[in-house]
């Protein structure tokens, strides 16, 4: 099944408040998913007979910001998060690419984490990827499990895949820069 | 930093007449098979014969210490093939691979619970330095030496085989020179200068 194909029947499930445009210019193109039906469609995509998508093959954070000013002007994008989802099919042989965008900071006050609605409900795997996304590109996965930083110390401040992340001075007492 | 031990040819004979008047007088005094040596030569020779270093494989380097240690390099031709899996049996911890930030409290406790005395080798890029990850690496110490004293600095991303062991042969030389009793401690002699045997 084609993603153009995959594209309407979200549409008709859904309707274009939950499911975004898929562009087809793109080699490799993607659906993209609104904040607060991530899981519904998930577990849609999952359940449905004729998509079947029973595998989550990554989840990604993904930070789209140039904090050099004079590289700002042709960067082409606003500043934003994504949370990229990889689905494929093993019983059906298909593919597919979700993307959730989210704002850099919640409610624009820095500091506060974006929010996203956790799918490790519906995909087991998510649960160590979303603590990645969390650890690494700071966003926050509503009714995650176990949302614990992952990669870095649990007393680790700041997210460092964050474009606008300053290294640590020191870290317990270990000269850091 | 070597020369310091023998600046001249002049000074090498000098120590040579030296060490053959000094010892000497006791040699061929009794039977076969009775060497006369003093008592910090025959502890420094033990103990530099038997360095057991502690198994401690962070990264990619620990890839090419596995190799040291293998048959075709060999690593216990200088008595140091033992790799102990508890730091309180090793004499040697080589910090084979990137140290993280969250690796460094580790490295520094393991370091802590090693007997004395006790030496550390810097196994590649990463550890010397920080490495590739100088720059970008959010993660990474600058250097081990910054969290545990290092004895011999080995370069490379990862060193060969041959480098780990010339930086063993280092630590060889430093525990040569080592005073067990009262008097100046000597710079430690390479061991491929030639003068080696001499033990000045």
């Amino acid at each position: 099944m084609d993603i153009q194909e995959i594209h309407s029947l979200l549409l008709e499930k859904f309707g274009d408040s939950a499911v975004g445009q898929a562009p087809v210019e793109a080699t490799d193109s993607w659906i993209q998913v609104s904040r607060d039906s991530i899981v519904e469609v998930g577990a849609f995509l999952r359940d449905n007979e004729r998509l079947r998508f029973d595998h989550l093959n990554d989840l990604c954070g993904c930070d789209y910001l140039e904090p050099n000013e004079k590289k700002a002007a042709k960067f082409g994008h606003d500043p934003h998060v994504e949370v990229v989802y990889q689905l494929s099919s093993i019983e059906l042989k298909h593919r597919l690419k979700l993307k959730v965008v989210l704002p850099r900071w919640k409610n624009d006050e820095e500091g506060r984490l974006p929010e996203v609605p956790s799918v490790s409900g519906v995909w087991g795997i998510a649960d160590w990827h979303e603590r990645e996304a969390f650890d690494l590109v700071g966003i926050h996965f509503q009714d995650h499990p176990n949302l614990r930083r992952i990669l870095c110390p649990e007393d680790w401040e700041g997210h460092a895949l964050r474009k606008d992340y300053d290294f640590p001075l020191e870290y317990h007492g270990v000269r850091g820069r | 930093m070597w020369r310091h031990g023998i600046q001249s040819n002049r000074d090498f004979i000098e120590k040579l007449i030296w060490n053959l008047t000094d010892m000497t007088w006791i040699e061929g005094r009794f039977e076969e098979n009775v060497i006369t040596t003093t008592m910090e030569d025959a502890m420094n020779w033990g103990q530099q014969s038997s360095i057991w270093p502690m198994t401690f494989g962070l990264a990619c380097c620990a890839i090419e210490m596995m190799a040291t240690g293998a048959s075709k390099y060999d690593i216990d031709r200088f008595g140091a093939g033992a790799f102990r899996a508890t730091p309180r049996q090793a004499d040697l911890m080589i910090v084979a691979g990137t140290v993280t930030f969250k690796m460094a409290s580790r490295v520094r406790r393991l370091y802590e619970q090693m007997a004395d005395p006790k030496y550390v080798i810097a196994m590649g890029a990463c550890t010397v330095g920080g490495g590739p990850y100088f720059k970008h690496g959010y993660h990474v110490v600058k250097g081990v030496d910054l969290v545990v004293p290092v004895d011999v600095y080995v370069p490379g991303c990862p060193p060969r085989p041959e480098a780990l062991l010339e930086g063993l042969m280092r630590i060889q030389d430093k525990i040569k020179a080592r005073k067990v009793t009262k008097g100046e401690q000597k710079l430690p002699v390479p061991h491929h200068s030639g003068y080696s045997a001499l033990n000045v």
